[in-house]
């Protein structure tokens, strides 16, 4: 990761954070949707790599946004960058704990036991009174260092918020997936045995792994929990794993920047799903989804790094 | 005296059905390794389709008795066509592939059947509780039992039985079990390894299917029932050893006296229970209760 693309980043989301007053809030929301759901899918990078697919990542994504509802009720915490922080560390935790026990599986059991973890929360929020039961929580409006902007301020407020936590993801996890430890991810995934001969702990390995994507999926179910205001059971529920399995498909395992592109064109094909077809979103969301898989096995962010490759290979000749 | 009673009844007609959806997804998996999330979608329609024959039979005044074999044929036709669909037009293109890649495959399947189901059948519930109705009950130390779920328990155990008697006694059986031990050995010794696996994807659809339709007339058919039941077969499946056939009967039972008991005694923890029944048996069984664990590859 060069300075050079660092600055890169940090131009195109500056951009983006200047054009918010010129765009129309819907689209703002959306967009803050997407890079909520960006964020969880930068953590399931982490473990896919690693050849482990989360389909209960939703434990974690839930964990955040209840966090979020909680602290400002309970404890009458506003301070977004505070709520923010309280939810990652509290998701960290938790994967911390079940990590001592999901680091010790792989492939489809790794898949299961945390999909029944996430399903265990999502009984536990149902049946709940204090936790809001099926209704789920209001989250309260956040404040910003005092700040309380209202009205379209807050949507912009929250949009620049998610621009700088997408920001500091994309840096952090591009540093990870490059450090040592991240580019371990191939070698346990083509075989785990090898990498333990070479006097490494695969089980520490992937537990530092799960807690870190658990990190993120903190961080998003925060933004998303402060996005929509609200918080409910639904958000743990193994069809929001799915989701965000989904994206990561779409998207491809390459880069992070394709997680947060694959979140948006997500996010729109839901819209506009939605739109055309009350009834027939998840139909269009699994065609993409099958398409995906049949055509496009490694996800769409493949597609820019092939181009490119070919591309460079021609600038060579 | 009487919630144990009640517990163990309800517990035993819970894991008849658990078994009955179960023993077709664990079957599945067993012979070709593929984690049928679809398998929800069999149910659901299996349970639609149930509820429309039941409707379309009873109408015209039929006797009662044919209402069960419409239940059966309906459950047996939709299960054979939708097998037959997603084995040949989807899951051979991607036999081979990624365990993980199947799973998102059959996943994709389920999202897009679920609302195949709704521009089907449109989105208002339906019921079909005649059958149920019909069987009549009688009461037990002051409990009232229904024919209908004795009868349930009863077709879980003989089809316990006919499965084991087919896997063990049986040629069809045995070449299964010697694809479930090693596809290529088995295919090498001129095993038709592709018809074992359409045979196993269609007997595991119609299970699916009946599981749905033999639950049609107990409740009120809504679209979203495929989704509730997936997720507790895996539970069953991983309790019990993904791919075992004994491992799905004793999944059954545990899942279902769990939940039994819960539902009676504790009836915050229903959910609950279940997924905490199967963390902890993971915790200790990595591999399920039946399951032989798999020696590490180097």
């Amino acid at each position: 990761m060069t300075g050079l693309r660092i600055l890169l980043g940090a131009a195109i989301l500056g951009g983006l954070g200047a054009a918010a007053p010129f765009t129309p809030l819907w689209l703002i929301s959306l967009v803050t949707l997407a890079m909520s759901t960006g964020l969880v899918v930068c953590g399931l990078i982490i473990l896919w790599r690693g050849g482990l697919v989360p389909f209960g990542q939703a434990l974690f994504f839930a964990t955040g946004a209840y966090t979020v509802a909680l602290s400002g009720r309970w404890f009458g915490v506003t301070d977004a960058f505070l709520l923010i922080a309280l939810a990652v560390i509290m998701a960290a935790l938790v994967a911390f704990v079940v990590g001592f026990l999901l680091a010790q599986y792989r492939e489809i059991f790794f898949a299961m036991l945390s999909l029944a973890l996430s399903m265990i929360l999502y009984g536990v929020l149902v049946k709940s009174e204090t936790l809001g039961s099926t209704d789920g929580v209001n989250v309260a409006q956040a404040s910003f260092f005092g700040m309380k902007p209202r009205g379209p301020g807050y949507t912009f407020a929250l949009f620049w918020l998610a621009l700088g936590m997408v920001f500091s993801a994309w840096v952090g996890v591009s540093a990870y997936l490059g450090s040592i430890a991240g580019q371990l991810a191939g070698a346990i995934r083509d075989n785990e045995i090898r990498v333990e001969y070479l006097g490494i702990s695969v089980t520490r390995l992937v537990h530092l792994k799960l807690t870190i994507s658990a990190a993120l999926a903190g961080a998003g179910g925060a933004l998303a929990a402060l996005s929509i205001s609200h918080v409910d059971p639904q958000m743990a529920y193994w069809t929001t794993s799915g989701g965000f399995v989904f994206v990561t498909i779409l998207a491809g395992a390459a880069s992070v920047p394709a997680a947060f592109l694959g979140a948006l064109l997500f996010e729109i094909v839901r819209t506009i799903a939605v739109a055309l077809l009350p009834g027939g979103w998840q139909l269009i969301l699994g065609s993409v989804l099958l398409l995906t898989i049949l055509f496009v096995p490694e996800g769409l962010g493949s597609l820019m790094i092939r181009k490119r490759a070919t591309v460079s290979e021609k600038g060579a000749a | 005296m009487i919630t144990a009673i009640a517990i163990v009844t309800d517990g035993l007609v819970y894991a008849a059905w658990l078994f009955v959806v179960a023993i077709g997804l664990t079957l599945i998996f067993g012979v070709m390794k593929i984690l049928n999330v679809a398998h929800g979608a069999f149910y659901a329609f299996g349970a639609y389709a149930a509820a429309t024959a039941i409707g379309l039979y009873f109408d015209r005044g039929w006797p009662v008795a044919g209402g069960y074999l419409a239940i059966a044929t309906a459950a047996i036709a939709i299960g054979l066509v939708m097998g037959y669909i997603l084995e040949r037009v989807f899951l051979r293109r991607v036999y081979g592939r990624d365990e993980v890649v199947v799973v998102l495959i059959t996943y994709a399947l389920f999202l897009i059947l679920e609302d195949v189901l709704i521009l089907i059948w449109g989105t208002d519930g339906r019921s079909a509780y005649q059958p149920y109705t019909e069987a009549g009950s009688f009461t037990v130390g002051g409990l009232p039992l229904s024919v209908y779920d004795i009868g349930l328990v009863g077709f879980a155990g003989l089809l316990a039985i006919a499965a084991s008697y087919t896997i063990k006694k049986t040629t069809f059986g045995r070449l299964l079990t010697a694809v479930i031990y090693d596809r290529e050995t088995a295919a090498a010794f001129g095993v038709d390894v592709s018809r074992v696996y359409t045979v196993t994807f269609l007997v595991g659809a119609v299970l699916g299917a009946l599981g749905g339709a033999l639950t049609a007339p107990k409740i009120s058919v809504t679209p979203g029932l495929g989704v509730e039941v997936i997720v507790l077969a895996f539970a069953v499946v991983a309790i019990g050893g993904m791919g075992s056939m004994e491992g799905a009967l004793v999944g059954a039972l545990i899942v279902g006296l769990f939940r039994a008991g819960a539902v009676h005694l504790i009836p915050q923890l229903e959910l609950f229970s279940i997924y905490a029944v199967m963390a902890l048996v993971l915790v200790f069984r990595p591999q399920g209760l039946f399951s032989r664990a798999q020696p590490r590859k180097i």
